[in-house]
């Protein structure tokens, strides 16, 4: 593995693998391939992990096993870490209706950046997003690789409540909202897709390292996904990562 | 009707908890569970039950409940004022009570946390692999909220099991203090060894929003010696993150899953359950430890935690008032100020 690792104490119940401090492709790609290893070798005593941006959060119980066992763990798998290793997500391909009253801020964003509402959305769906990260919320995910013409601060008021299936946008990241929430970011659309569902066997669409595309679609086809997605019918399509 | 325990009136902050929701971080679910869980542990031992069994935690004043079962064995552990039918009832003890009768839990006497535990648990759903209510979320306990007037907790057990009541002498409990025990880091090499040494210095006092998601500290503002944002990356029970207000945060079982704040250092989970019975205006300060001591501590606390059952006893009448307050009856709890030599 090419970053380096740096383990770090956190209290008597976890340790930090930390790989470096950018938010950068590679650099989150080598923290799931970590968390991968890790998972997969089931040490004793591993309560969970957190993959972050750079970082692996290790939660342990004390009483089965220490940091020094679990880091020695750590480093030897980070070792043996291929640093062109397959990646284990997959891509999500997630209707999108961009504008109007699911998209509020559509027209604020193509207007200070000075594109059409229709480049802005082309620019959107053309974007391959990487969940670096899940978070704030359940199945809150982070997506970093917003296009650099789309960069712009967060709203000046944020909104007490934004809805379910927001797809937003802040500083230099985006992100699909799973729950209703209060959001100072910029709404564009709204996905009809639930990714969070207690009703899946797995309730959470996206995971770390996974992928996100946007389709665009009208409001009459999100209309009718939406009445699948409440009768928790609607799965939307995915690939897997190379 | 299947067995349940009714709620009458409901304190302010009335929420089931058990051990945490665990499993789930990576995809941004916050653990919750009690927040201490040597009082749940407690609670649970009197009732016959696992320690993390989910039971109800109370804050500052606990509610009424009425048995809607042939009976139930309920216990009450924390320094709370409770009354059964109207008479003075005492707590850190089980009572086997009869359809109809009320239990009422009024404010604590000390401390501020209290835990409500039955024999055999209660009958709910666990989400996402526990029943620990968080309230943001809207996960667990009764539609992840808090307890209400006119909710009924199902019972798992129709009727009280087997065996009489039992008692526990709180000061049997393992001994805490609001001297609280931190390992270093993971980012405390964004602080200077001034910085560090000023926080370790400091009495901290803790201000009035505090909650379960985090104990924020009023004291000598904290500086950084690299800013005070971070990447952000994953949050242990107990960090202290450090903003830019230079006012430390302890994060608590409510904490969000990640966050972009140094992390100077972490409480250890013991001590955690110690600050849940600390109230807005109490003073903590803090002492590092290395991870090995760390890792001692926590296998004798939780040694003391499994020894709990052993350390109940029959209930022979009520503890009498005087008997309580010649307790030390936040288990130990000393004054964080002057802690004594021996508070280890």
């Amino acid at each position: 593995m090419t970053f380096p690792l740096t383990l770090l104490p956190a209290g008597d119940t976890a340790l930090v693998a930390e790989l470096g401090d950018a938010i950068d492709p590679a650099l989150n790609d080598a923290v799931q391939a970590l968390d991968a290893a890790l998972v997969g070798a089931n040490p004793a005593g591993l309560i969970e992990t957190v993959p972050t941006y750079r970082s692996l959060l290790v939660h342990f119980d004390p009483c089965l096993t220490d940091a020094d066992t679990l880091g020695a763990l750590i480093r030897a798998l980070a070792a043996g870490l291929d640093q062109a290793g397959t990646q284990a997500g997959r891509r999500w391909f997630l209707p999108v209706c961009f504008g109007g009253d699911l998209g509020e801020d559509l027209g604020f964003v193509a207007g200070r950046t000075g594109r059409s509402e229709a480049e802005v959305i082309g620019l959107h769906c053309a974007a391959d997003y990487r969940v670096y990260m899940l978070g704030f919320s359940p199945g809150f995910a982070y997506l970093g690789g917003l296009p650099a013409e789309l960069h712009l601060p967060r709203r000046d008021n944020p909104r007490l409540s934004t809805p379910a299936g927001s797809i937003m946008q802040g500083g230099a990241q985006a992100c699909v909202s799973p729950m209703a929430m209060p959001s100072g970011w910029h709404i564009l659309g709204q996905t009809p897709v639930m990714t969070f569902d207690l009703r899946r066997d797995q309730p959470f669409l996206l995971a770390p390292g996974d992928r996100v595309r946007f389709m665009a679609i009208d409001r009459d086809r999100f209309a009718a996904l939406a009445t699948l997605a409440a009768a928790g019918d609607l799965m939307p399509d995915s690939e897997a990562l190379a | 009707m299947t067995a349940a325990l009714k709620v009458l009136a409901a304190g302010p902050l009335s929420t089931v908890q058990d051990g945490g929701r665990h499993g789930y971080q990576r995809y941004g679910v916050s653990v919750a569970g009690a927040f201490d869980p040597v009082y749940l542990a407690a609670a649970n031992a009197l009732v016959g039950n696992a320690a993390d069994e989910g039971g109800i935690e109370l804050t500052m004043t606990g509610d009424t409940y009425e048995v809607g079962a042939d009976t139930v064995r309920i216990a009450l552990a924390g320094d709370f004022a409770a009354t059964i039918d109207g008479e003075a009832a005492a707590p850190w003890r089980s009572h086997t009570l009869a359809r109809g009768q009320v239990l009422k839990v009024g404010a604590a006497r000390a401390g501020l946390r209290g835990y409500v535990a039955v024999a055999g648990g209660f009958a709910l759903v666990p989400q996402l692999g526990s029943v620990s209510t968080h309230l943001r979320n809207r996960l667990g306990g009764l539609d992840g909220a808090r307890l209400k007037p006119g909710d009924r907790l199902p019972l798992r057990l129709p009727a009280a099991p087997p065996g009489g009541d039992r008692s526990l002498d709180p000061a049997l409990l393992p001994p805490r203090s609001l001297a609280l025990r931190v390992v270093p880091g993971p980012q405390d090499g964004h602080f200077s060894p001034d910085q560090i040494a000023a926080f370790l210095e400091a009495a901290w006092t803790i201000g009035r929003d505090s909650d379960r998601m985090g104990c924020r500290l009023e004291g000598p503002a904290i500086g950084h010696a690299k800013g005070f944002n971070i990447i952000s990356d994953g949050i242990p029970l107990g960090a202290v993150q450090v903003p830019g207000s230079g006012q430390p945060i302890i994060l608590l079982p409510d904490r969000q899953t990640a966050g972009g704040y140094p992390k100077i250092a972490c409480v250890i989970k013991p001590d955690v359950a110690a600050l849940a019975q600390a109230r807005p205006g109490d003073v903590v300060r803090f002492q590092a430890v290395t991870a090995e001591a760390a890792l001692a501590i926590h296998r004798a606390w939780r040694v003391a935690i499994a020894a709990l059952p052993a350390l109940t006893g029959p209930a022979g009448g009520d503890l009498g008032s005087e008997r309580l307050l010649s307790l030390n009856l936040v288990g130990g709890m000393v004054d964080a100020i002057n802690p004594p030599e021996d508070a280890r």
